[in-house]
């Protein structure tokens, strides 16, 4: 197999993952497909550039997240910081963790797994603003690491670590509540007066 | 051993994998004995998963791959 060959076909094997993340980027099916054919196209022009021993689907990851920010986000160009609500630590845990079986609807079961659909899932991540939804879809998708995240967004790794966790519980608040409008989730009623 | 409030304070960094071997065996040893914190622990592990493995699922577009698999074709030489 000729140098050619193997790099296109490690590389197209990250295909399916690195569109999943182009979608969740780009919220846009289009702009998703263009993003995954520039990566490899930017990928194979500096193939040259490629060590031997680099992980290779860090390295294409690196380079779409780089196109992604450079072509789709105004955001760093206007250099505007979008601020997140703040929410409660272990938001969704107080409220499902030690849910009462009663308290969820039949079809529901006990399954978290249940609770949310993967539609409901995409949207939480897609509706979280670009500086908390792309460190959060590298590491909670796709498994990079806080170093790894930090070199592909250049950032510090105090600033990855703090988006995730801001990010992580902006979105458990989303999947809640996409869970009690379905009326999978039955609110704690609280009733004055009753608290002996 | 780290009492509740240190150990759910590292929970995140647990799950991401990125603490210290010495740190993780000094929480295991706290959730051990711990079920508060082991389910807190446990409930945002399976959320994790199901994040990853929901988010993931998405086909490649039919004729995708053909119009990937072109862009390793040599670039045609600038004029």
């Amino acid at each position: 197999m000729s140098a050619k060959e193997q790099f296109t076909s490690d590389a197209m094997q990250y295909a399916p993952q690195l569109f999943s993340t182009a979608l969740r980027m780009t919220r846009s099916r289009s702009d998703a497909e263009d993003l995954v054919q520039e990566t490899y196209i930017k990928g194979w022009r500096s193939f040259h550039t490629f060590q031997e021993g680099t992980n290779l689907r860090a390295w294409l990851f690196r380079i779409m997240t780089n196109t992604y920010i450079n072509k789709y986000n105004a955001q760093k160009r206007k250099g505007t910081e979008v601020e997140l609500d703040d929410v409660e630590e272990l938001f969704l845990y107080k409220r499902l963790g030690s849910i009462d079986q009663s308290q969820l609807s039949s079809s529901a079961e006990d399954q978290m797994l249940d609770l949310f659909t993967d539609d409901e899932v995409k949207n939480a991540l897609e509706s979280l603003p670009e500086d908390f939804r792309i460190p959060v879809l590298l590491s909670d998708v796709d498994g990079f690491s806080y170093k790894e995240i930090a070199e592909m967004l250049e950032i510090p790794i105090g600033t990855v670590m703090s988006r995730l966790h801001r990010g992580r519980k902006a979105m458990q608040k989303m999947l809640y509540e996409y869970a009690r409008d379905r009326g999978l989730i039955v609110e704690p009623v609280t009733i004055e007066g009753t608290g002996e | 051993m780290p009492n509740c409030q240190e150990t759910l304070k590292e929970l995140e960094l647990f799950l991401d994998s990125e603490l210290p071997n010495a740190q993780i065996e000094e929480i295991m040893a706290h959730l051990t004995g711990c079920t508060d914190c082991q389910g807190a622990f446990e409930f945002h592990a399976e959320l994790r998963t199901i994040v990853r493995v929901k988010a993931k699922r998405d086909h490649l577009p039919e004729g995708f791959t053909d119009r990937l698999l072109a862009c390793f074709e040599p670039q045609p030489e600038s004029e």
